[in-house]
């Protein structure tokens, strides 16, 4: 793969911030022509760097008040299969990311709820239920900023 | 107040952000007018705050995923300021969150290798202001990643 040039990354970072941009709109902005940003556009996205959508929601506005990030450790490593415990979280609804991690935790997990009383119904009911979950730690969610990156 | 057509609205565009106005009218049992309409009412009322591009940063060379739990002392006043400014300032950084609980901040942090890892996190992260103490997880996998809301 031919290394990205500075015309790529200015492309990735508009779209990043806002993925509905057209060719159009934004060949007006880099000052290149359309057909030359299109193949822009469609190379990173053949190359699988542009790799979908996300729909920005205010999650507060819709009544999700609490963001809680878990730590879980498994408690039994050899008797519970990893893919078990996976197939069981990713399809509690409230369970919005799962990262299989090294280091104090095994899984980390962002989870939303309505307030504090429906995220501790979600833990208790749905999490701690989970085969094999042992430890878990809670921390809630205050501020979070997405930035550019290394781009 | 929502109804259970802007839910049904919301939910398919979460589901695949980039549908056309047609098709996501005629998914919901709209017509296309009165689906426009809606949607354009959840964007005035700020539900709906846009959509962003999803970066595949391993397809960009970046292979190593770090979250760093940081716990900060606290007894300097302006220390969570002076932290995230400094934070922000890390190209490599792609979030930063902060928490109630025991950890105060968290880093998404992204580098191409393990070489690199370390050297970001040798002479960028060691070196910002105000840290007790920190806690690295790396990723070794990520399970699920939609980041959808339960609506």
């Amino acid at each position: 793969m031919t290394p990205l040039d500075d015309l790529d990354r200015k492309i990735l970072g508009a779209l990043a911030a806002d993925a509905s941009l057209s060719a159009s709109t934004l060949s007006r902005r880099l000052g290149l022509s359309q057909p030359a940003t299109w193949r822009r556009m469609r190379r990173l996205q053949d190359e699988g760097i542009l790799a979908g959508r996300r729909l920005v929601l205010d999650a507060a506005k819709l009544g999700f008040g609490v963001t809680v990030f878990l730590g879980i450790k498994l408690a039994a490593k050899g008797r519970v299969s990893l893919e078990d415990f996976e197939r069981a979280v990713t399809s509690i609804r409230e369970v919005q990311t799962v990262e299989h991690v090294l280091g104090l935790y095994d899984y980390r997990l962002r989870v939303v709820a309505r307030d504090l009383a429906d995220f501790e119904r979600v833990l208790r009911r749905r999490i701690m239920t989970l085969p094999g979950v042992g430890n878990v730690e809670a921390n809630v969610l205050l501020s979070e900023e997405r930035l550019a990156g290394p781009i | 107040m929502l109804d259970d057509t802007d839910r049904r609205l919301l939910r398919h565009l979460q589901d695949d952000p980039s549908l056309a106005l047609p098709e996501l009218a005629e998914l919901c049992g709209l017509t296309a007018g009165r689906a426009g309409r809606r949607i354009e009412k959840l964007r005035e009322a700020g539900i709906i705050k846009g959509q962003e591009a999803v970066i595949d940063w391993k397809a960009l060379g970046f292979s190593v995923e770090v979250s760093l739990r940081i716990t900060l002392d606290k007894t300097a006043p302006s220390a969570f300021d002076e932290f995230l400014a400094a934070a922000r300032g890390v190209a490599e950084v792609i979030e930063i969150q902060t928490f109630l609980g025991r950890v105060d901040v968290r880093l998404h942090i992204v580098a191409r290798d393990l070489g690199h890892w370390q050297t970001i996190y040798r002479d960028k992260v060691l070196t910002l202001p105000h840290i007790a103490d920190i806690e690295a997880l790396m990723t070794v996998a990520t399970v699920k990643m939609d980041e959808a809301l339960p609506l």
